[in-house]
């Protein structure tokens, strides 16, 4: 323990959200051996909950050391999200309250269920429940990183205190359902808006003001490069991030989850309008990679080895080291290990409710709402365990590269989810042939690119235009769906399989 | 038809051409940083007005 006052200050604040996540369950009491309790908080929560929640969800501690060691790294590049974490905000006011009445009125509590019922075609649901959990294991073992970054700044050796926090973690998730995660998600919430706002006022104060900093970015690194003649170049590579990232942010099923927990489609509509003011604190927590860059954290001797075991992703914790008093590093590095431990939560509930109602419950024997809930629970702990050996067992760079890779494969689940919302056109089994067709494009165009790059060169019309991998196979996904289900639904339609009706998404 | 204000929200953060410039600054930050930051509380507006314009009682 090299930083005796900042390791006490984060163990209290860990210790203080542990006993919240464990009395989180009597909080607004529900059955709790009911799985919409457990695993959706009893659809209760309002406006203010529902925005903590979901931003909770959207913005975890991988995100507060990612993007900034992106910008430390990459540069302009890595603001893409904050165009990723502003159009995703249309589609959520457009798509989601209209889910959230299909799924209250038939009880569903995943985005599968409902496409279960929309088709009534458990393969295609099975697909997207699967793809579902598959994209969300190694977000969970990035979550895991964020934490151990911050454990290690702190001089902390070894695996045993993140096996600790997580055991702690499966335990509260178990007993307190959703309701741990969202009341959690209060406390992290405010110490990151805390150190944040000290962040942008303490530390361009030490380095001479924004434009010193921005002055000390290599001019290469300071915007995007300007495209060669023919080619889209970074300008449709950084667009088409942004966009796919935003269409698939909500298909997680950690993100669904958050959603259908709110208490009706007016607060998630309400939400689509205020979650916007944490991209502002993103954007600025962005900018803590220039920071980085200014204050020379990289070439300081004290933090070589944590540079040299972590990478560009111990920009922001160096930064903090450098930059604040002991007290405050541990708030600081407090909020980012809480910001891991509220996602992955949210997370491992999520996959257990659709391990339970698409996987367990289709294709078991009809099962009581208590055993339902008991499958639910024991499915939480076993992600939980699988995220802690992946990352005991696997090297970090491979979950970095899975969780890329979960990204291009949730996007598939677009056109089924919420192409479904807006009309029946499409075909169950066309809209599975678009979804298998979708997935092996972009794993193929990953693997292609070693699973380092995301952004791939497509040639149109002997146009180059680099693009999101995700945002261009999901768009043959969709072509490939609407093509099949033309002939399909003519010979064999599903349409009487829908049992769901109309009135329910007005 | 107030929904077009969201295509609005896409057009403004997408428009990666016309914000990819240094200049001019504003309060040391460059074009692209200040101009993307300032379009994310007006997308949050545009998205209330809808919200405001479209609200009803009906599915609170």
């Amino acid at each position: 323990m090299t930083n005796p006052v900042a390791t006490i200050v984060f163990l209290v604040l860990i210790a203080f959200v542990i006993i919240l996540g464990f009395t989180a369950g009597r909080w607004k009491a529900g059955d709790m051996s009911h799985i919409e309790e457990w695993g959706l908080g009893g659809r209760r929560f309002g406006t203010w909950i529902s925005w903590f929640l979901i931003g909770g969800d959207v913005y975890t501690a991988y995100t507060f050391i990612a993007i900034p060691a992106l910008m430390f790294g990459a540069g302009a590049l890595g603001f893409f999200a904050v165009p990723y974490t502003v159009v995703c905000y249309p589609i959520l006011y457009l798509v989601f309250p209209k889910l959230w009445k299909v799924a209250q009125k038939h009880g569903y509590i995943t985005g599968p269920e409902f496409v279960r019922g929309r088709y009534g075609n458990r393969w295609l649901a099975v697909a997207i429940g699967v793809t579902g959990i598959f994209a969300t294991m190694p977000y969970i073992a990035l979550q895991l990183i964020g934490m151990q970054t911050v454990i290690g700044a702190l001089g902390i050796p070894g695996h045993i205190p993140l096996i600790i926090a997580f055991a702690v973690l499966a335990a509260f998730t178990y007993t307190s359902g959703l309701r741990a995660p969202a009341m959690i998600s209060i406390v992290k919430d405010l110490l990151i808006y805390l150190t944040v706002i000290v962040a942008v006022i303490v530390i361009p104060a030490e380095l001479g003001g924004f434009g010193a900093i921005f002055a000390k970015v290599a001019p290469a690194k300071l915007i995007l490069a300007t495209p060669p003649a023919g080619s889209g170049g970074s300008y449709t590579g950084y667009a088409t991030l942004a966009l796919g990232s935003a269409m698939a942010l909500f298909l997680y099923p950690h993100t669904t989850t958050g959603i259908l927990s709110a208490s009706g489609p007016r607060v998630i509509r309400r939400n689509a309008a205020l979650l916007p003011a944490y991209t502002i604190m993103l954007g600025l927590l962005a900018l803590m990679g220039f920071m980085a860059v200014a204050a020379g954290v990289k070439t300081m001797p004290q933090y070589a080895a944590g540079f040299a075991h972590y990478g560009p992703s111990f920009a922001v914790p160096a930064l903090v080291l450098n930059s604040f008093p002991s007290w405050f590093v541990g708030v600081a590095f407090g909020a980012i290990a809480i910001g891991a431990l509220v996602p992955a939560a949210i997370m491992a509930i999520a996959s257990a409710n659709i391990f339970t109602r698409n996987i367990y419950k289709e294709f078991a024997a009809s099962t009581a709402a208590s055993v339902e809930t008991f499958v639910a629970k024991i499915f939480s702990i076993v992600m939980v365990i699988g995220a802690v050996v992946f990352i005991l067992v696997i090297p970090n760079t491979y979950a970095v590269q899975l969780q890329l890779l979960g990204g291009m494969w949730i996007i598939q689940t677009f056109p089924a989810i919420v192409f479904s919302v807006f009309t029946r056109f499409f075909n169950g089994w066309a809209l599975l042939v678009g979804w298998a067709v979708g997935i092996v494009m972009a794993t193929w165009l990953v693997a292609l690119n070693h699973f380092a790059g995301s952004v791939w060169a497509f040639h149109i019309f002997g146009y180059v235009v680099p693009s999101y991998i995700a945002l261009a196979t999901v768009i043959v996904n969709a072509v490939i769906a609407a093509v099949l289900s033309v002939p399909l639904n003519a010979v064999a339609s599903d349409r009487g399989a829908d049992t769901t009706a109309a009135v329910d998404y007005v | 038809m107030i929904k077009i204000l969201l295509l609005a929200v896409f057009v403004i953060t997408l428009a990666v051409p016309f914000f990819n410039r240094t200049g001019p600054t504003l309060g040391g930050f460059p074009f692209f940083y200040w101009y993307q930051m300032l379009a994310v509380p007006v997308s949050s507006l545009l998205i209330f007005i809808v919200f405001r314009a479209e609200d009803t009682d009906a599915d609170s």
